[in-house]
């Protein structure tokens, strides 16, 4: 039986796309399962798709000391969403470096539900995003730490830009904490290029678009840069942010 | 070659420069001097184009072309280098590929071939070299965790790559040792004593004038140029302050 179909009304799917969801929401109904076993690392990188609405619902186990690394590139076209559960046992460390970039009326979204589960674990989310047009782009980040989770170190970096006033960023990073020995940072901003460096960069001969698309390249490409592959997304998010400053 | 003629500007509504008249033709180094808030840094971003910043009477033509007329990115391609007193950081984008993207942006306004990143790179480590930088800075973001004196040779080293025809230079001397004081006076020699070029160099202090020594001073004080000299002015300068200098 497939999984109700959701409202606007449960926190996790507030900004979602709920009309351009409904025709594949069949395919979607159930986040697909993976699992680190104690001591293993697993790196993924998550490159978009040519389609309309892209959705990956993902969960993910991390067994003690267990590393999981993901780079996301969310750009969808229409509805673009990248849902993650992760559970975290003792000594897990997860990271997430995720970028949405969207244009025209575009909703591109990063949703996180990160259980920490055992005792010092450690948790890293980076989301930046660059919106122009009408497009929404949006992070909604839950930090759990469980009752026996000491000494968890959870940080969450929330950055967004908006390249024209009809664009929308949300930004909610909500933690959820029962233990007492905890780290749990999250930081956010929304803003416009920085006019220093658009200065600077002109004074260097670069024309006021080439300046702006460099700058906000810096911008997102500072997120691939542990990836131990990281050229196909850095390809992949370069053409992405070339067709939304244009 | 550039030319100020009774320039005024404000900034923020602020008055700061009172009418600044210089001449400096191809193949002469000027100097300005003058006490803090005097108006030199003012005077370099309005040559460079820095927005906010605009004069209110008065002009500055470039090889007889307006200069205030043309945005940051044109002066930039006429020939026009500003080395920062405060370079700037930019995360996430390598000095290689800033510097190849600026140079290129160049050469295709003034319609000549961009470089291929084999010939910008030999082009660019070679610049390095004959300034002291380490060739594997360059592949950092710009600017980011450099020294204050890393990033002034990093401005030199930028200077080298673009080989300006004119350059204005904002208290370059400030924040460097004495080892790359001498680097990037003889830089600045290098890169910019030719017949067909320029230099504005704007300073505190005599000592970066020990290696370069100019063919001008002023004294711009209080928003005006209230002394012009040969290099001798610079000495005195040093001996007596500027108040006493400008009274």
């Amino acid at each position: 039986m497939t999984a109700p179909f959701p409202t606007h009304r449960q926190e996790e799917w507030r900004y979602a796309d709920l009309e351009a969801l409904k025709p594949v929401w069949e395919q979607f109904a159930e986040p697909v399962t993976m699992t680190v076993a104690a001591g293993e690392s697993l790196e993924e990188v998550w490159l978009p798709s040519a389609d309309d609405v892209q959705l990956r619902r993902i969960q993910v186990a991390l067994g003690k000391a267990a590393k999981a690394r993901i780079f996301a590139l969310n750009t969808a076209p229409v509805y673009g969403r990248i849902e993650l559960e992760v559970s975290l046992e003792e000594g897990a460390e997860f990271e997430l470096f995720g970028a949405n970039i969207g244009a025209g009326l575009s909703t591109n979204e990063i949703v996180t539900n990160v259980k920490h589960v055992g005792i010092g674990g450690r948790s890293r989310q980076t989301v930046r995003s660059v919106l122009n047009g009408k497009a929404i782009g949006s992070y909604l980040g839950k930090v759990e730490v469980a009752r026996g989770a000491q000494r968890t170190d959870a940080e969450q970096s929330v950055k967004a830009m908006l390249l024209d006033r009809g664009a929308t960023a949300n930004c909610k990073p909500e933690l959820e904490i029962f233990a007492d020995d905890v780290k749990c940072a999250h930081g956010a901003s929304v803003g416009e290029l920085d006019a220093m460096q658009l200065f600077y960069a002109e004074s260097r001969g670069l024309d006021p678009a080439g300046a702006r698309s460099l700058l906000l390249e810096g911008f997102v490409m500072g997120l691939w840069d542990s990836a131990s592959d990281g050229d196909a997304i850095r390809d992949a998010a370069r053409e992405a942010l070339r067709k939304v400053v244009a | 070659m550039l030319d100020i003629t009774n320039l005024h500007a404000t900034v923020a509504g602020k008055p700061i420069l009172n009418g600044v008249s210089l001449h400096v033709p191809a193949g002469e180094v000027h100097a300005i001097m003058g006490p803090n808030g005097s108006g030199k840094s003012t005077l370099a971003y309005l040559l460079a184009g820095r927005p906010g910043y605009e004069a209110t009477e008065g002009g500055a033509t470039f090889d007889g072309r307006d200069l205030l007329a043309m945005e940051a990115h044109e002066r930039a391609a006429a020939g026009l280098f500003l080395g920062f007193q405060y370079p700037v950081e930019i995360p996430g984008i390598s000095y290689l590929q800033f510097l190849r993207e600026s140079l290129n942006s160049q050469r295709r306004a003034r319609a000549e071939e961009e470089l291929s990143a084999a010939e910008f790179i030999k082009l660019a480590k070679a610049q390095a070299q004959l300034l002291g930088m380490d060739t594997e800075m360059l592949k950092r973001p710009v600017n980011v965790g450099f020294s204050g004196g890393e990033k002034k040779r990093a401005e030199m080293v930028q200077m080298g790559i673009m080989s300006p025809r004119f350059a204005v230079l904002d208290e370059t001397d400030s924040g460097l040792d004495i080892d790359a004081l001498k680097a990037v006076g003889a830089g600045i020699n290098r890169i910019m004593r030719a017949p067909d070029k320029g230099v504005l160099l704007i300073t505190h202090y005599q000592r970066l004038l020990d290696y370069v020594e100019p063919d001008k001073v002023h004294v711009l004080y209080r928003g005006e140029i209230v002394r012009s000299g040969g290099p001798e002015l610079s000495h005195e300068l040093e001996r007596q302050g500027y108040a006493e200098a400008a009274a």
